[in-house]
């Protein structure tokens, strides 16, 4: 990033390439759509480049465009949800109208047994409901965790609260991922003795 | 160690992120407790759940996208670049600023004259205005008493 600040234009390119699919990802995993995703993204690498010239590398530049794409994912969701709840006095949301983006990565090919396929999508969408239905500060927080693999520090500076505060988050959130995917998790296996 | 705090270790615990200390502090509570053990094991089988979800790639055009975004960036200039930018400017705007510090700090050439050392008219002789050369080619008014001398003539006709 200092690189990128000095002015060098293939430091940014480089930057891109390293952080593009983390970024979509993470965004992807906020939003639920793919398209969004990579519009958020978008506008994560401009404020990066934006403010090039003012960045002081006070904490990890994992930390900083994190804390961006944070930002930028809390409130596109509670722009989603307000606009969900105009839209659903007209229309009722398909709420798997965003799962094609995912399908399309499972090649039929890989999935001889179709019967096995088809509970293997089923178990997806299970997991993916339940990390939806977490509110959207624990749904960050369980993302930056288990996705990006950031420590307590990190997560905890990019959500803006004590690390006390957060591994009480993640804390409630685990806690109610085992609750909504309980029938899963009791088939990954019994309790050893 | 107690239930209520195992909240704040067990996630650590989970991931292998306590230290060795912290780590046989839960291990000693969770040999007594068979609650937190429970969900110990849960909480593992829901991080290997999260482990199931597919990665998405971001679209060929995302990079061409970014690039457009970033060139379409108006560029900031610092008065500095427009030197590094352009000498000519940089150097027409030194030596307008010389120029500008030597108008402004040169002395003023012209004698300062005290009201004292003013000549008074008022007391002048006579005789020297009189005398004075441009005075004397004027035409004077002719006299009753020069009227028959010939030789009298006005100046001007």
């Amino acid at each position: 990033m200092l690189d990128v600040k000095a002015g060098d234009e293939q430091s940014f390119t480089l930057l891109l390439q390293r952080y593009r699919s983390p970024l979509v990802n993470f965004l992807y995993r906020m939003v639920r759509s793919r398209e969004q995703a990579e519009d958020l993204a978008q506008e994560v690498f401009l404020r990066v480049y934006r403010a090039r010239e003012e960045y002081v590398p006070s904490a990890k530049f994992t930390t900083w465009l994190f804390r961006i794409a944070t930002n930028l994912a809390l409130n596109s969701v509670r722009d989603n949800r307000y606009q969900r709840m105009e839209i659903s006095l007209d229309a009722p949301l398909n709420p798997d109208a965003e799962d094609g983006d995912e399908k399309t990565l499972d090649v039929p090919e890989k999935n001889p047994n179709i019967e096995q396929h088809l509970v293997d999508e089923a178990r997806k969408k299970m997991i993916r409901h339940a990390i939806d239905k977490l509110p959207e500060k624990q749904r960050a927080a369980v993302l930056l965790h288990k996705y990006q693999e950031l420590d307590y520090g990190e997560i905890s500076k990019i959500l803006q609260c004590s690390e006390s505060a957060l591994k009480s988050l993640l804390f409630r959130a685990y806690e109610t991922l085992r609750v909504e995917l309980a029938p899963l998790v009791a088939r990954q296996g019994q309790l050893p003795g | 160690m107690s239930c209520s705090r195992m909240e704040q270790k067990i996630l650590a615990y989970v991931d292998g992120r306590l230290k060795e200390s912290e780590r046989l502090d839960v291990e000693k509570h969770l040999a007594g407790c068979g609650a937190c053990k429970l969900r110990v094991h849960e909480f593992r089988a829901v991080n290997s759940l999260l482990d199931e979800l597919p990665r998405i790639e971001p679209s060929e055009a995302f990079d061409l996208r970014v690039h457009a975004l970033v060139a379409a960036e108006p560029v900031k200039r610092s008065w500095s670049s427009w030197a590094v930018l352009s000498p000519r400017v940089a150097f027409a705007a030194a030596m307008l600023l010389l120029a500008t510090v030597w108008i402004g700090t040169r002395p003023v050439n012209n004698p300062v004259i005290a009201e004292q050392d003013l000549p008074v008219v008022e007391n002048a002789d006579y005789d020297v205005i009189s005398s004075f050369a441009p005075l004397s080619d004027l035409s004077q008014a002719p006299d009753d008493d020069d009227a028959g001398d010939p030789t009298n003539v006005p100046a001007t006709m």
